[in-house]
C-alpha cells in the first residue's frame, strides 16, 4: 500500500490543505483524525482545524448541520490550519455552499454527486445542482457517487442500508490516501482495534480499500500527489490537542508541585474535553468533581485548595462571569487555584463553537474591588500543556488564583507536539506549613506569599474569609489604613510574578522596521503571516506574550527597539488596549478580527504590509 | 502523581484532653444581645470535645450572613465563603480531605434563597457534611428584609404590604433531595440541640439539621408558639424512633392518618395509641408526612425526622480512585507518550 498508480509518478508538492466537510453525522472528525495520525506518522509537519455545528445534529443537508474537519500538512515549517485550501471534500450540496468559498481557485473539488439531489439542493439554497453551472467553473471537480460506490463495496456485509450508508467516510478517506500517497496501514490497525471481528469494522475497512482501490484504478485522477518529509528536529513527537495538553498540563503541574489534583467544573463548550479526559485518570489519584453549576465547580476547587490539593478549574467565557465572585474570595484569602478559560466568541451565548479572544478585561478585572490576579495564555495546542504547568507554578508559589487563557482554536486544533520529559522539568515543591511557631496565616515570605497551612495541622487552627483582614493576623479589619496596604500589597505580590519571568524570547529581527506583539492562539497565525513577507528583508520582530499579568519586565525596552508595534488580536483591541494605558509613549497599532475565526495568514502578512507601507 | 503523602504528616492532637475551651476562638462575638445564634454557638462548643476528633480535623464552612459569622468564634479551622456557596466549598474540602470533620452553618437565606441549588446538591450527593441552617424566618444581616422561610403576608422592610411569595419549609426541601439524615430543632431548647447534634455528628452522610432561632432586632417572637412555656406544650410534637406521634398536655393528643394520608389530630384517650401513626426514621414516606405538619394546624416536629444509611459521595469517590490506582500500570509518562512517533 502507499504506493501510487502504475501509470506516473506522484506529483511532488510542498504543502497541502484538505477540508472535509459533510453533515455532523457523516463522521467528517473521525475522517480528519485518522488522516492527521497517518500524516504524523508520514513525517510531515502539519496543524488541523475542525469545526463543528454547535447544534448536536442539525437537520441532515441543512447548512447548520455542516461539520468540517481541516488539514495543513507540508514539508516545511507549518503555522496554522492553513489560509486558502488546495482540496475540499464536499459529501453533500450545504458543505459544498458553505466552505466553497475557502477553496483556492484551481484547487480540486471532490463532491459525493449522489448527495446532490432536489431535496439537498433545496435545504442548502440551491435552485440548480451547482456540479452542472459556472459555480464550481474554477475549480478542478471531480464527482464520486460515494455513497453507491460504498454501499456496493460493503454489500457482503449485509448491512442495513442506514449502516451501509455511513461507511462512507472511509471510503472518502481512502481515495484521499491514494491521492496523496499515503499509507493505509494506521487507519487498518486503528479500525482493528475499535472494532475488533464485528462486521461493521470489516465494513469499514472494505470502504476505506474502495475508495483507495478507487482512485488508483479509474484514471479519474491524471496522478497523485506526494508530500515530502518535512526537516523535523529529531526527537519523539506526538499528535496533541490544547485540550488534551491541559489535561496533562494540570497533571505534570500536580507532579511537579507534589500535590493531588482536583478539578472542579461543569460542562461547556469548548472546555468539557478537559474535565472528561481528567475524569479518566483516577487511576493516576486525580479527583474530579462534576458539579451543580460553575459557581459550584469553582467553590469547590476554592474548598479543595483550602484543604491542600492543586485546585483547577475549566470553563469558557459565560461560566468565567460565574465565577467572577468566588475568583475574588480566592484573592482575598491567597488561595492557590488555576482558573482556565478556553474562550469562545461572545457576548453571552455568542457562538460556541467558534473561537474568538475577547475575554482578556474580563480576566485582568472582571471583579468587584481591586482583585489583581495572574493572567497567562497559551500560545499553541502543545503549549497548554506548558502554560497549564506554568499556571500552577504561580498559583503556588504565589498563593494566589491564576487565570490560564486558551481558545477554541486551540482547544480542538491540533499539532505534533515534541513531548516533554517529565523528569527533566523543574520542580516547584509546596511545603504546607507545621511549625506552629509564630504562625498568623497572612504572614509574608520574600515573594509576599502567605503560608499555607491546611486543615488537620495541629496548632496552626485559623479562619480564611472574603473580609478584609488585618496584614499578618488575618483579623477582620475594617480599618481604612490597612485595607489600602492590604490592596496595594496584594497587587504588588502579584506583580513580583515578573521577577519569576525568564527573558522575553524576541522571534526574528531584534530591532527594526516592526514588532509584532501577539498573545495566544495568535502565534501560528502571525508567524505565518510574517514569515509570508519575508522576501521583502523587512526587519520583523515577533513576540507572543505567555504572561499578559503581570507583563514582562524587559517589554517595554523591547517595544523600544522597534519604529513601529502592531498588535493583531481576535477581539476589538483589548490588549492593546492594556498596553497603551501602561506605556502610553508608545504607539500601539491596533489589529483586529472578530469573525469567530483565528487570522489567516494572509490577514497579517497584509496588515504588516498595509502598516509600513502607509506609516 | 501524588498520593496521600502529599499532606504533611502531623502528630494529632489527643481527644481525650479536649475541653469546650479549645474550641473558643479569640474574637469577639458580635451578634446583637439575645440573638439566638449565642445558643447554638455554645451547644456546637459544648459538643466538639465529646466527637474523639483532634480539633485540627475540623472545619467550619460558612456563607453569608449572621450565622455564617460562626466560623470566626470557632478556634478550629474555617472558611467565611460567599453567599450561598458553602456546600460546594466544603464538597471540595471532602473531596480531597475525607479525613476532615467539615460542618456547613449556614442560614433560611443564605442556604435557601442564593444557595438553594447547592444546599440540593451537597444533600442529593450525601457529602459527608453537617449543616447547620440556622432559620429565624428573616434577613438579620442586610436588616430585615422576608426571606424564603417567611409565612406568606410578611410585612418587611421590602415587603411593606405583607410578602406573596409561599414559602419554602426547610426539612421538607432536604427529603426531597434525598438527604440521609434531617432534623430539627429549636434554639432555646439547649438539651434538644445538643441530643439533637451529637446524632448529625455521628451520621456518616450528610447531615441536615434546621435550628429555628430567634432574631430579637427583625422578627422577634418568630417562634414563641415553640419556645413560650405557655404555648410550647400545645405546638411541639417530639419527634421519636418507633413511637407513637404524640403531644400536648400528658401526650394527651396524636396524629393519625386517614385513608388519603391525610394528617389529623386524634383525642388519645378516646381513640387509643394504636390509631396514631408511629414514627419511623427510615421510612421515607413517613418523614415526608412528618414533615408536612405545620403551625398553627398541626403541633410542630422537633426531632430526626430521617436517618439512613447510604455510602457517601467523598468517600466512593475516594475509593474509585483507591481501586483504579490500585489496578494501574501506566505512569504519567507514559500518557504523554501515548500515540507517540520517533523522528530520527
Amino acid at each position: 500500500m502507499g504506493t501510487s498508480s502504475p501509470g506516473k509518478a506522484p506529483e511532488q508538492v510542498e504543502s497541502v490543505a484538505i477540508r472535509f466537510a459533510g453533515d455532523s453525522g457523516d463522521g467528517m472528525q473521525l475522517v480528519g483524525t485518522q488522516f492527521t495520525s497517518t500524516t504524523a506518522l508520514a513525517g510531515n509537519d502539519l496543524a488541523t482545524l475542525p469545526d463543528f455545528p454547535a447544534e448536536i445534529r442539525a437537520p441532515a443537508g441543512s447548512l447548520a448541520g455542516v461539520s468540517g474537519f481541516q488539514i495543513n500538512f507540508s514539508s516545511n515549517p507549518v503555522f496554522t490550519a492553513g489560509d486558502l485550501l488546495d482540496v475540499l471534500v464536499a459529501m453533500n450540496p450545504a458543505a459544498l455552499a458553505r466552505n466553497l468559498k475557502d477553496l483556492k481557485e484551481g484547487g480540486i473539488l471532490i463532491a459525493n454527486s449522489e448527495a446532490f439531489n432536489a431535496k439537498n439542493l433545496e435545504r442548502a439554497g440551491y435552485r440548480e445542482n451547482p456540479l452542472d453551472t459556472a459555480v464550481v467553473s474554477a475549480y478542478r471537480l471531480f464527482k464520486v457517487d460515494v455513497t453507491a460506490l460504498t454501499l456496493a463495496s460493503v454489500r457482503a456485509f449485509k448491512l442495513d442500508h442506514r449502516a451501509a450508508t455511513r461507511c462512507k467516510n472511509f471510503f472518502a478517506l481512502g481515495l484521499i490516501y491514494w491521492l496523496y500517497s499515503r499509507s493505509m496501514d494506521a487507519t487498518v490497525q486503528w479500525i482493528e482495534r475499535k472494532f475488533g471481528d464485528k462486521v461493521l469494522g470489516q465494513a469499514n475497512l472494505a470502504a476505506l480499500r474502495a475508495g483507495y482501490n478507487y482512485g488508483e484504478t479509474t484514471e479519474m485522477f491524471d496522478h497523485a500527489y506526494e508530500v515530502r518529509k518535512a526537516a523535523i528536529t529529531p526527537g519523539k513527537y506526538r499528535n496533541i490537542s490544547g485540550n488534551e495538553a491541559l489535561a496533562l498540563g494540570l497533571m505534570a503541574g500536580s507532579e511537579l508541585s507534589g500535590l493531588n489534583l482536583f478539578l472542579g467544573s461543569y460542562p461547556i463548550t469548548p472546555a468539557s474535553d478537559v474535565l472528561h479526559m481528567l475524569s479518566n485518570m483516577k487511576a493516576l489519584g486525580v479527583r474530579t468533581f462534576q458539579a451543580e453549576d460553575e459557581i459550584a465547580a469553582v467553590c469547590a476547587c476554592l474548598g479543595a485548595a483550602y484543604a491542600g490539593a492543586l485546585a483547577a478549574t475549566t470553563t469558557s467565557g459565560p461560566g468565567m462571569a460565574l465565577k467572577a465572585e468566588a475568583m475574588g474570595l480566592a484573592v482575598m484569602t491567597e488561595l492557590p487555584m488555576v482558573v482556565i478559560n478556553v474562550q469562545r466568541a461572545g457576548p453571552s451565548t455568542g457562538m460556541p463553537t467558534k473561537t474568538e479572544q475577547a475575554d482578556l478585561m474580563q480576566a485582568m478585572f472582571g471583579r468587584n474591588g481591586e482583585s489583581p490576579l495572574p493572567v497567562l495564555a497559551a500560545r499553541t495546542p502543545g503549549d497548554c500543556f506548558h502554560a497549564a504547568i506554568e499556571a500552577a507554578r504561580i498559583a503556588v508559589t504565589y498563593m494566589t488564583p491564576v487565570v490560564l487563557l486558551t481558545d477554541g482554536y486551540l482547544a480542538n486544533g491540533a499539532e505534533p507536539w515534541p513531548v516533554p520529559n517529565i523528569d527533566a522539568m523543574p520542580r516547584f515543591p509546596v511545603s504546607f506549613r507545621t511549625d506552629t511557631e509564630g504562625f498568623k496565616p497572612y504572614l509574608r515570605d520574600a515573594s509576599l506569599a502567605r503560608p499555607w497551612a491546611i486543615p488537620g495541622t495541629p496548632g496552626l487552627e485559623h479562619r480564611v474569609g472574603g473580609l478584609e483582614k488585618d496584614n499578618g493576623t488575618g483579623n477582620i479589619s475594617y480599618d481604612g489604613a490597612n485595607h489600602e496596604a492590604m490592596c496595594r500589597l496584594r497587587a504588588e505580590k502579584v506583580a513580583r510574578v515578573a521577577d519569576s519571568l525568564p527573558p522575553t524570547v524576541v522571534e526574528g529581527a531584534q530591532e527594526g522596521d516592526l514588532l509584532v506583539l501577539g498573545w495566544g492562539s495568535t502565534y501560528g497565525s502571525i508567524s505565518g503571516g510574517i514569515h509570508k513577507v519575508a522576501a521583502r528583508n523587512l526587519k520583523i520582530g515577533h513576540v507572543q506574550l505567555q504572561h499578559i499579568n503581570p507583563l514582562p519586565k524587559d517589554l517595554e525596552h523591547i517595544m523600544k527597539r522597534f519604529r513601529r508595534v502592531m498588535v493583531p488580536e481576535l477581539n476589538l483591541g483589548q490588549l492593546a488596549m492594556i498596553l497603551r494605558a501602561r506605556f502610553p509613549e508608545t504607539t500601539i497599532h491596533s489589529h483586529t478580527k472578530i469573525q469567530g475565526l483565528p487570522f489567516r495568514e494572509n490577514d497579517i502578512a497584509k496588515a504588516i504590509i498595509q502598516l509600513l507601507e502607509t506609516n | 502523581m501524588p498520593t496521600q503523602s502529599a499532606y504533611p504528616v502531623v502528630e494529632h492532637t489527643d481527644p481525650a484532653g479536649q475541653t469546650k475551651q479549645d474550641f473558643t476562638s479569640d474574637q469577639d462575638v458580635r451578634w446583637c444581645p439575645g440573638c439566638g445564634d449565642y445558643s447554638i454557638l455554645a451547644q456546637v462548643q459544648k459538643l466538639m470535645p465529646t466527637l474523639g476528633i483532634p480539633k485540627e480535623n475540623f472545619v467550619f464552612v460558612s456563607g453569608i450572613g449572621c450565622s455564617s459569622r460562626f466560623p470566626y468564634y470557632m478556634n478550629t479551622y474555617g472558611i467565611h465563603s460567599i453567599h450561598g456557596r458553602a456546600p460546594a466549598v466544603a464538597t471540595g474540602i471532602k473531596a480531597v480531605r475525607p479525613d476532615l470533620s467539615v460542618w456547613l452553618v449556614t442560614g433560611d437565606g443564605d442556604g435557601l434563597s442564593i444557595g438553594g441549588n447547592h444546599l440540593l446538591h451537597v444533600l442529593r450527593r450525601n457529602v459527608d457534611v453537617k449543616i447547620l441552617l440556622f432559620n429565624n424566618q428573616i434577613y438579620g444581616l442586610t436588616k430585615g428584609q422576608y426571606s424564603p422561610t417567611s409565612p406568606l403576608g410578611k410585612k418587611a422592610k421590602s415587603t411593606p404590604l405583607g410578602s406573596v411569595d409561599y414559602p419554602l419549609d426547610p426539612v421538607s426541601v432536604a427529603l426531597g433531595a434525598g438527604a440521609t439524615f434531617v432534623a430539627r430543632t429549636v434554639d432555646t431548647n439547649v438539651k434538644h440541640i445538643e441530643a439533637t447534634l451529637k446524632r448529625a455528628a455521628a451520621h456518616k452522610g450528610s447531615a441536615f439539621v434546621e435550628i429555628y432561632q430567634n432574631c430579637p432586632i427583625f422578627n422577634d417572637a418568630a417562634f414563641d408558639f415553640l419556645t413560650d412555656k405557655s404555648q410550647k406544650e400545645d405546638n411541639e410534637l417530639v419527634l421519636e424512633h418507633g413511637k407513637p406521634l404524640r403531644f400536648g398536655p400528658n401526650g394527651g393528643r396524636g396524629i393519625a392518618l386517614d385513608g388519603s394520608l391525610t394528617p389529623r389530630i386524634v383525642d388519645v384517650t378516646t381513640e387509643g395509641e394504636d390509631k396514631l401513626l408511629r414514627h419511623d426514621e427510615t421510612n421515607e414516606m413517613v418523614s415526608l408526612v412528618v414533615s408536612r405538619l405545620k403551625h398553627p394546624a398541626f403541633p410542630v416536629p422537633v426531632g430526626v425526622f430521617r436517618a439512613v444509611d447510604r455510602p457517601s459521595y467523598d468517600v466512593m469517590m475516594n475509593e474509585q480512585v483507591e481501586a483504579a490506582s490500585q489496578g494501574n500500570k501506566k505512569s504519567l509518562q507514559q500518557l504523554i507518550d501515548a500515540g507517540s512517533w520517533t523522528v530520527a
